[in-house]
């Protein structure tokens, strides 16, 4: 894959994040350096508190980096306006949304809104595109539903669906598999692997679905208290990295099978 | 977003009965005057003079009060649910209408506090106009600084409340020192009156109320990015804080003079825009804003057509008739979908 290597859509250097109040910073983590590749699925796992929000706050533009610099498509994030940013990004959030009388397709179709004219008209284009990612989410049935008929995991894929519709390189996600079934779970990551490899988009997504993360990603960034490690799930498990996750006195990773275990 | 071409039938619906209800509220009232003079009367082709006077000069400048306030107390209600993602908003949640009060009630009741230069004043009708304008033009100018300065919308719905009160002490300690006659003559003014308005009080008013309008139509897209929430607006692009500006702006414009020129007309700007999503089934604001239009419109002609008590010499304070009349609907339509649309 090395045509790979010669697009990277989302590169961090010497990023420290983290929050400023007039007498002091907290540093969450420093020196981060992230590379994300165009048309890769990228999984970030930590645990609880260690500061995944926080990096996302700052890749997303939401915060501002302490120290260094977020690059998409190599420019720096803070020199986009938030229209041109919008039209580079999309996000799915944890949080819902205010309100669950639109329909399906007018949900969707609020990711056309940085390309639309003042009053918001769709042009024949803009209806095309969120066809398309309708069908990409297979919605097509559920189109004409109301937000409040759905279930979590349709409101979740109709959620990506409005992200497809942005028509970003980048798509990130905040937790998008939190309040799902097991099946579901698997089938939204599934869903993101499948549109990542089919868009040759960056899907960025953190969770802590990590034996699931580990089956389905190209790249996983791993938080701990130490540091910020990229790399394949591969070579994470055999450089062990997964044993830094957590305090070791209740789980272990086993590196056979790919997921933690209770210790006995 | 598509689907606005279907409403077009329910719009020529609406239109058709405002317009009915318009020549009913016109053909309604304490003298009764027989439907074919007022067709006469509204051409100018009439013999009868007083009958000339009381359409021209009296009904029609009422009746189109009543569309303006209607209409412009539905939109601003509508704005204020949506920016606020708060079905329990409505026009009056900035404080704009204690403003408007607190103006009113240092011109009515301070007169007799502070004698000399207000008593100079008189109490025309200007001097309530202009202090309701500037009442509530400094409720809006400490929440436009507030608002640039807050991060989170929510604040500013408790900053408009905090002013609500800090305005109602002030009208309490007022009413207190007040004469049994300047009280009477500050409660009239707080039933409202879409009456006694003359063609160029008229005009004034529906020039700022068309800024108002044309301030809400340019808000529309920005109100549709809203449903999805502040965070992801924002990440559609959204100026967050200037929306939020042009919106406060245009509800404080519409809800300003409206409160000035009719008095503080309580529940249409709450109601209205309910029915319409009910009756709508949408919250696109493309189709929502057109609709609570007419709608407003509508419910406040068939207010004012009742509140005037045809054929009788007494007319009922319109604030009580839009509550009255707009409760129980609002209620009936809650309780028929079982579903609260927002």
């Amino acid at each position: 894959m090395n045509d790979k290597t010669q697009h990277i859509v989302l590169k961090t250097e010497h990023l420290s994040i983290g929050y400023k109040t007039k007498k002091h910073e907290t540093i969450i983590a420093a020196n981060i350096a992230i590379e994300l590749q165009k048309g890769e699925l990228i999984g970030l796992v930590g645990a609880n508190g260690i500061g995944k929000s926080t990096l996302l706050r700052t890749l997303t533009s939401v915060q501002k980096p302490l120290k260094g610099h977020v690059f998409i498509n190599s420019k720096s994030v803070a020199d986009y306006s938030p229209v041109e940013l919008a039209k580079q990004m999309s996000l799915v959030l944890t949080e819902p949304i205010a309100s669950k009388n639109l329909s399906i397709f007018e949900l969707i179709a609020l990711g056309r809104q940085p390309y639309t004219n003042w009053v918001g008209n769709l042009s024949e284009d803009d209806i095309v595109i969120i066809n398309k990612a309708i069908t990409q989410t297979n919605l097509e049935d559920l189109k004409h539903k109301k937000c409040f008929e759905l279930s979590d995991g349709q409101l979740q894929k109709a959620m990506i669906a409005r992200a497809l519709a942005q028509d970003t390189d980048l798509i990130i996600l905040d937790e998008p598999t939190t309040h799902l079934d097991m099946y579901h779970k698997a089938y939204i990551l599934k869903l993101l692997q499948k549109l990542a490899k089919d868009t040759n988009k960056t899907i960025l997504f953190s969770s802590h679905e990590i034996d699931l993360a580990i089956q389905l990603c190209d790249t996983m960034i791993v938080m701990t208290k130490e540091n910020v490690v990229s790399n394949s799930p591969c070579n994470l498990i055999s450089n062990g990295t997964f044993n830094t996750l957590f305090p070791k006195d209740l789980i272990a990773f086993d590196e056979n099978t790919g997921n933690f275990r209770v210790k006995k | 977003m598509s689907n606005t071409s279907t409403y077009r039938f329910s719009f020529l619906v609406l239109v058709i009965v405002l317009l009915v209800c318009f020549f009913v509220n016109v053909s309604l009232g304490s003298v009764s005057i027989p439907t074919l003079e007022i067709f006469k009367s509204l051409i100018g082709d009439i013999d009868n003079e007083s009958w000339q006077y009381i359409v021209q000069d009296y009904r029609l400048p009422k009746a189109f009060t009543a569309i303006l306030v209607g209409s412009g107390l539905g939109i601003s209600g509508l704005l204020m649910q949506t920016l606020f993602r708060n079905p329990l908003a409505g026009p009056f949640v900035l404080g704009i209408s204690s403003g408007a009060s607190l103006g009113v009630a240092l011109v009515i009741l301070g007169s007799g506090i502070f004698g000399g230069v207000f008593a100079s004043l008189l109490i025309s009708k200007w001097s309530v106009v202009i202090a309701a304008s500037l009442g509530s033009f400094m409720v809006l100018l400490a929440v436009m600084i507030v608002s640039s300065r807050v991060r989170d919308t929510m604040a500013i719905l408790i900053i408009g409340l905090m002013f609500g009160s800090i305005t109602a002490a002030v009208v309490s300690v007022l009413s207190y020192f007040s004469s049994a006659e300047q009280l009477q003559q500050y409660i009239f003014w707080g039933f409202g009156s879409l009456g006694n308005l003359s063609w160029q009080e008229l005009f004034i008013f529906f020039i700022i109320y068309s800024f108002g309008i044309v301030l809400s139509i340019a808000s529309i897209k920005g109100l549709n990015t809203l449903l999805l929430g502040e965070n992801y607006a924002k990440s559609l692009g959204l100026n967050l804080k200037q929306s939020r500006l042009v919106i406060i702006i245009a509800t404080s414009l519409l809800a300003g003079t409206i409160t000035a020129f009719a008095g503080p007309i309580a529940f249409i700007g709450l109601a209205i825009p309910h029915m319409t999503r009910q009756i709508f089934n949408t919250s696109n604001h493309k189709t929502l804003l057109p609709a609570v239009f007419l709608f407003g419109a509508i419910i406040m002609l068939i207010c004012d057509s009742i509140a005037q008590l045809p054929t009788s010499d007494y007319t009922l304070p319109i604030n009580a008739i839009t509550s009255l009349i707009g409760a129980p609907v609002v209620i009936w339509l809650l309780l028929r979908k079982r579903k609260m649309m927002f």
